[in-house]
């Protein structure tokens, strides 16, 4: 039982980390590896306006969500679009900002005692004889309405109709007067915002630490490779796989081997079925 | 024709997805054979040339060369059988002068067992067998077009420049995807006799093509794809003669355009 | 050429050598000699010259070892993405591989250097090249990052399962007999690198190289089995890489899971694609200036990586032909503005 709950709040965590990730390479084919780095910034931002600027929490949390997003929107308009349809420039500069990201807050900011985000509630409760405390429970529904948000959001209004257009075919899409550029700036936003909602509700879990930009980004990639790149029905899939697998190993293995898991899943997956379980055949192709 | 033939195709059926590119398609081919395959757009010619080749695996059905199996062998050891193929979007090293195009195929275990094409046995320097081989092909040696970087020649040059990689090798079945298309007419008409000298000298030739007229001209016998289905099989007057080839193909406005 | 307005436009023109082709000179006089060898030899002269202008400096002396080792990585990941098409951003898997296996040699069975370098190089070489091998038939950002998974892997292994001293690594090797051996024979393995790997890439081998890079159908076609060709184009990156992970292991005396780290995968890109990739002296030049930056910001910690990090940004995005490519242009043309 507590192995199927805890699975489940681990899956669902992992659902969150990865969203921004798989929304932005699936909207705009671009591997954005700073997906960690704007993660950890989003916390660091809301704990310096909580802490330094002494804004409440819950304003906090939202004007560090729009500079997120902002960032995100910037380093897609200054420097990423000049690398466009370059895959491995793509990935170079996008790793690149975010190690500078990561290692300039680790060096700036991020040094000497602890830094941690209040719960948004206290306390646990008791459920099916597992005590889960209130924080996890937001992360599940966090999680739920974040993904129902975003499908309303795609399916529903025209901004994200033009987004799922560029996803399913980028040219056709521009020959329809969708401005691919746009569409890319908005993704890289909503993408950035992501991973920051991701960050304000995982990080009352435990303490900002700047690691956790890599372990974020090491596991939306997991996650998003085993899923098949691009695939948001896949990355779900995935997240609850690796979720659960994660918490297996734990059990039964111990800690340390928690991101091997992670690892070998995208080894075996790429060297197993290189388009991921949901990815398409047509990707399959061009890949291998 | 008589006698095994040189290459088989048995029953070879390829799905993508939900799509049946090939159902069951049959072929023989024997030595000395211009085989043509023809069919509207979307019928599985270049579907059945990536099958027969090993750049797509098969679902069912079996494909020999010269009484191997090759079925779903890697394409570079089909190559290596002397069983090759043109790309119906070319494919050169742009990069590169047009003669260093040919160093790859006459770097290969192939070329350097057969000494390239004409070689006899033992190869000199690769760049002297590469312009010989443009040469024959209709490169003017003695002009700079040879060594004119691959991405600055015409259409023409880029189709012979496929075709010489595959004479590279040696090779005893040359499977052609379209070396007419796109070329002017002049273009095409000095390709023709080029093709018939190739027979000549022994290379088998399956031809895929949209080029009627000139297909008919070349080819001893003519095989349909409709739907990944061969829908029938002849000499260019037989084939013409089906029913199921005039709705399938002749009845659409292409027959006056192109016979 | 540049069009800046519409009546003027810049022209280049071919200056030095008089008759030449691609990389074929016809060399006239001692002028046109100088020309040629000039460039070269400056690299050469410079490195080897090095060690004994740093005697002072014994602290530098070490950096130029540095700098050795990450040029042998950064010729590697040049060669493997520019002329092979693979682009591994995990770098620090050959170098931990190469200095776990010469030093568990040295310390478990006593083998000197000059026996554990050679054995750790090819038999690393070899397990590197083994390990990727599932992964040779990806392409382009799936190699990437599966290779980067590699080395971050590889330390959480060694930790979990407290193998080869756990995370305290192996400790009390031997170093190399003197400072001038290690570094001569750095920067020796550096100059045969680049010299012979140049040659190489211009070579027919080279251009079937070249040809898996951009037309791998066309490769296949031609009878040639592009996975063996990948295979050897990582056995080679992993020479050099394995070769200075086993160097990097006696120079330290130390051979540990942060040689796994993150710095041995991010420097030789960030080196190569500042020097100019695809030039491969490029890679050299570009650890030259980006080693010695990064132990001048030590003091700073980690603020180097993101020092780094933002080079390398400015120079993909904004310069992304390097160093290397734009002084060669102007060393070998020079440029005048013409009316039209």
């Amino acid at each position: 039982m507590e192995i199927l709950i805890y699975g489940i709040i681990n899956s669902v965590q992992l659902v969150l980390m990865a969203l921004g990730f798989t929304l932005v390479y699936g909207v705009s084919r671009l591997p954005n590896f700073a997906h960690g780095a704007l993660y950890v910034l989003a916390g660091y931002m809301t704990w310096l306006l909580v802490n330094r600027v002494g804004l409440n929490y819950p304003l906090s949390m939202a004007v560090a969500l729009v500079l997120t997003g902002l960032i995100g929107a910037a380093m897609y308009h200054f420097i990423l679009v000049r690398v466009r349809g370059m895959a491995i420039s793509e990935i170079i500069a996008s790793y690149a900002i975010g190690l500078a990201i990561i290692e300039g807050l680790r060096w700036g900011g991020l040094k000497g005692g602890t830094f941690t985000l209040p719960s948004f509630v206290e306390g646990s409760v008791s459920l099916l004889g597992v005590s889960v405390d209130y924080q996890r429970l937001i992360v599940v529904v966090a999680g739920l309405i974040l993904v129902a948000l975003l499908w309303l959001f795609v399916s529903g209004t025209k901004l994200g109709l033009g987004l799922k257009g560029m996803a399913q075919d980028e040219q056709a899409a521009m020959t329809l007067g969708i401005d691919s550029d746009r569409m890319a700036v908005v993704s890289m936003a909503i993408g950035s915002v992501l991973a920051g909602v991701a960050a304000l509700v995982l990080l009352p879990l435990g303490s900002i630490v700047v690691e956790a930009g890599y372990r974020v980004l090491i596991m939306a990639v997991a996650v998003c490779v085993v899923g098949g790149l691009g695939s948001w029905n896949g990355a779900i899939l995935a997240a609850f796989i690796i979720g659960f697998a994660q918490i297996l190993t734990e059990r039964y293995l111990g800690a340390h081997y928690q991101i091997v898991v992670a690892l070998l899943a995208i080894i075996i997956t790429l060297v197993m079925r290189p388009s991921g379980l949901f990815g398409r055949q047509k990707e399959l192709e061009e890949r291998v | 024709m008589s006698g095994e033939p040189l290459l088989r195709v048995e029953g070879v059926s390829k799905a993508f997805g939900g799509v049946l590119a090939l159902s069951a398609v049959d072929l023989d081919v024997h030595t000395g054979d211009i085989v043509g395959i023809i069919g509207p757009n979307g019928s599985g010619k270049t579907t059945l040339v990536n099958a027969i080749t090993g750049f797509i695996k098969v679902d069912h059905g079996r494909v020999s060369f010269k009484g191997h199996d090759i079925t779903n062998w890697k394409p570079h050891k089909i190559a290596d059988m002397g069983l090759t193929r043109t790309f119906q979007v070319m494919r050169p090293y742009y990069s590169l002068p047009a003669f260093k195009n040919l160093i790859v195929p006459l770097f290969s275990r192939r070329a350097r067992r057969t000494g390239g094409w004409r070689g006899g046995g033992k190869m000199g320097s690769r760049d002297t067998v590469a312009v010989d081989i443009l040469e024959e092909i209709g490169f003017e040696r003695d002009s700079y077009v040879p060594y004119k970087v691959a991405s600055s020649l015409p259409t023409g040059y880029l189709k012979r420049l496929e075709l010489a990689r595959c004479l590279a090798l040696r090779p005893e079945v040359v499977i052609c995807d379209e070396v007419f298309s796109g070329l002017s007419m002049s273009e095409m008409a000095s390709m023709v006799p080029l093709i018939e000298k190739l027979q000549m000298e022994g290379i088998t030739l399956i031809m895929v093509e949209h080029r009627l007229r000139e297909l008919f001209r070349l080819a001893n016998r003519v095989v349909v794809l409709n739907f990944g289905c061969k829908i029938a099989e002849g000499t260019a007057e037989e084939v013409m003669a089906y029913k199921e080839v005039k709705e399938a193909y002749f009845g659409s406005e292409e027959v006056l355009t192109y016979v | 050429m540049s069009v800046v307005k519409q009546d003027r436009r810049k022209e280049r023109v071919d200056r030095g050598i008089k008759v030449r082709t691609d990389g074929v000179y016809a060399v006239s006089s001692w002028a046109e000699i100088t020309y040629l060898l000039l460039p070269r030899m400056v690299l050469i002269l410079g490195l080897l010259l090095a060690p004994v202008v740093l005697t002072a400096f014994p602290y530098w002396q070490r950096v130029l070892s540095h700098i050795c080792v990450y040029a042998l990585l950064a010729i590697g990941f040049d060669f493997l993405a520019n002329f092979v098409g693979l682009v591994s951003l995990g770098g620090g898997l050959y170098i931990g591989v190469g200095a776990y296996i010469a030093a568990l040699l040295n310390s478990h069975y006593g083998l000197p250097p000059y026996v554990t370098v050679p054995v750790a190089t090819l038999a690393g070489a070899g397990l590197c090249t083994v390990i990727l091998l599932p992964c040779l038939p990806l392409r382009g950002v799936y190699f990437a990052i599966v290779s980067l998974m590699f080395p971050l892997l590889a330390p959480r292994i060694i930790e979990a399962l407290d193998i080869f001293g756990g995370t305290d690594g192996i400790v009390g090797l031997d170093g190399f007999p003197s400072g001038w051996v290690e570094q001569y024979l750095m920067i020796g393995c550096v100059l045969i690198a680049v010299f012979a790997l140049r040659r190489m890439v211009t070579e027919d081998v080279g251009l079937v190289f070249r040809g898996v890079k951009d037309n791998d159908q066309a490769v296949k076609a031609s009878g040639i089995d592009i996975t063996t060709y990948k295979a050897l184009g990582v056995f080679i990156a992993a020479v050099l890489g394995c070769l200075a992970g086993a160097c990097l292991a006696h120079i330290y005396m130390w051979a540990g899971i942060s040689q796994f780290g993150l710095d041995y995968s991010i420097i030789p890109i960030a080196a190569t694609v500042v020097g100019g990739g695809g030039t491969l002296i490029g890679a050299v030049i570009g650890c030259v200036i980006l080693v010695p930056i990064s132990e001048l910001l030590r003091d700073f910690g980690t603020l180097r990586i993101a020092v780094y990090a933002l080079i390398l940004t400015g120079f993909i995005v904004y310069k992304s032909e390097g160093i290397m490519t734009y002084v060669t242009r102007k060393y070998e043309q020079f440029e005048r503005w013409v009316e039209i």
